[in-house]
């Protein structure tokens, strides 16, 4: 029975190839679009305030989603560009890349988003977002003082993912 | 990268931390004496367990989400037989079964072979509308809401009241669609 405490997170975290400074910027979105949190370590340039950042982020992911979904050439069915999905419908993505930055995402499917933003030269980072879920459920699922909902104020959290986002290579 | 198989509901169940079996049941039993003084009446409590079944449910879908590896299920089928042979290993220790489907697919029973909340428990006459495991019937119905699914949770069966077994009837009314939850003009 798991009803109290049980601080150890499984599985162990994959394990690092170098050391660096890798990651940029973290979101956690849930599914109404409330940004839940917003680390970031190494941004230099801010062109909006943190709300329209936020809902940028948010609905950029939410229509590449959709236009994922409308090009899955193995799914015959697909209605109109835009139209709801139900859980479990389309497919999605879980990185892209420029030339300055890679993002990588992670949808629950609970509908909890997570995006990291890290150098372009990352590898793979599904495992590491996958972690970084367990350590939510850790430290703020479990958390009886957080509301569901709100905004992430819990500090064993943030640290706990800001030492291990420094262990991203 | 394929994307990793779900991991048994056993597997999950012997690598975390757990509490004692009987300091459960108890802590469980003491809660619901203590609703039962609260609120004076049965239907109350009921509804209580419910809601409190429903806030754990809120979370706990997290978590479960997290150690078993779990993807999105491909229709209610496969979420009811995950609940039973996964959820409820995962979290109790005991196994379930999935019957009684309907003809479209969207209500279904699970039967609980073990319940570990009614040990030493016995209703006094008092009692008899009391449904004393609503907590799990909440539980299932957080949980399910979170992945988008609203559905009604009922006792079919109770052996405190007298049945030869535990069961639960889940019944999906409707899947809610992803939506953007911004407006246009904001």
């Amino acid at each position: 029975m798991q009803f109290f405490g049980g601080s150890e997170i499984s599985p162990s975290p994959p394990v690092p190839t170098a050391t660096g400074n890798n990651a940029h910027r973290m979101y956690i979105f849930n599914r109404n679009g409330v940004c839940l949190l917003y680390r970031e370590w190494n941004r230099p340039l801010h062109t909006l305030n943190p709300q329209q950042d936020h809902k940028l982020m948010f609905g950029l992911l939410f229509s590449l989603k959709s236009l994922t979904a409308k090009m899955d050439p193995t799914n015959a069915e697909k209605g109109n560009l835009g139209i709801p999905q139900f859980p479990g419908q389309g497919c999605s993505f879980h990185s892209f890349r420029t030339n300055t930055y890679k993002l990588s995402f992670m949808e629950t499917p609970s509908g909890i988003k997570f995006i990291l933003i890290t150098n372009p030269r990352t590898g793979d980072l599904r495992e590491t977002l996958k972690y970084i879920y367990n350590l939510y459920v850790e430290y703020v699922a479990k958390n009886a003082l957080y509301t569901p909902g709100t905004l992430i104020r819990c500090e064993l959290f943030n640290t706990a993912l800001d030492q291990y986002v420094r262990s991203i290579a | 990268m394929p994307p990793a198989a779900p991991r048994s509901g056993e597997a999950i169940f012997s690598s975390v931390e757990r509490v004692n079996a009987e300091l459960f049941t108890l802590t469980y039993g003491a809660i619901v004496r203590q609703l039962l003084t609260d609120l004076e009446e049965v239907e109350e409590v009921n509804k209580q367990l419910d809601q409190m079944g429903y806030n754990i449910g809120i979370r706990l879908i997290d978590e479960f989400l997290a150690k078993s590896n779990v993807s999105r299920c491909a229709d209610f089928k496969e979420t009811a037989e995950m609940i039973a042979k996964i959820g409820f290993k995962m979290f109790l220790g005991v196994s379930a079964s999935v019957v009684n489907w309907d003809a479209d697919g969207s209500c279904c029973s699970i039967v609980l072979e073990d319940n570990p909340l009614v040990d030493f428990v016995e209703l006094p006459d008092t009692c008899q509308g009391l449904f004393y495991c609503n907590i799990l019937s909440g539980v299932i119905r957080g949980a399910l809401e979170m992945v988008a699914m609203k559905t009604e949770v009922t006792w079919i069966r109770d052996m405190l009241r007298g049945d030869d077994a535990y069961e639960l009837q889940v019944k999906l009314l409707k899947q809610i669609p992803e939506e953007y939850p911004y407006k246009d003009d904001e």
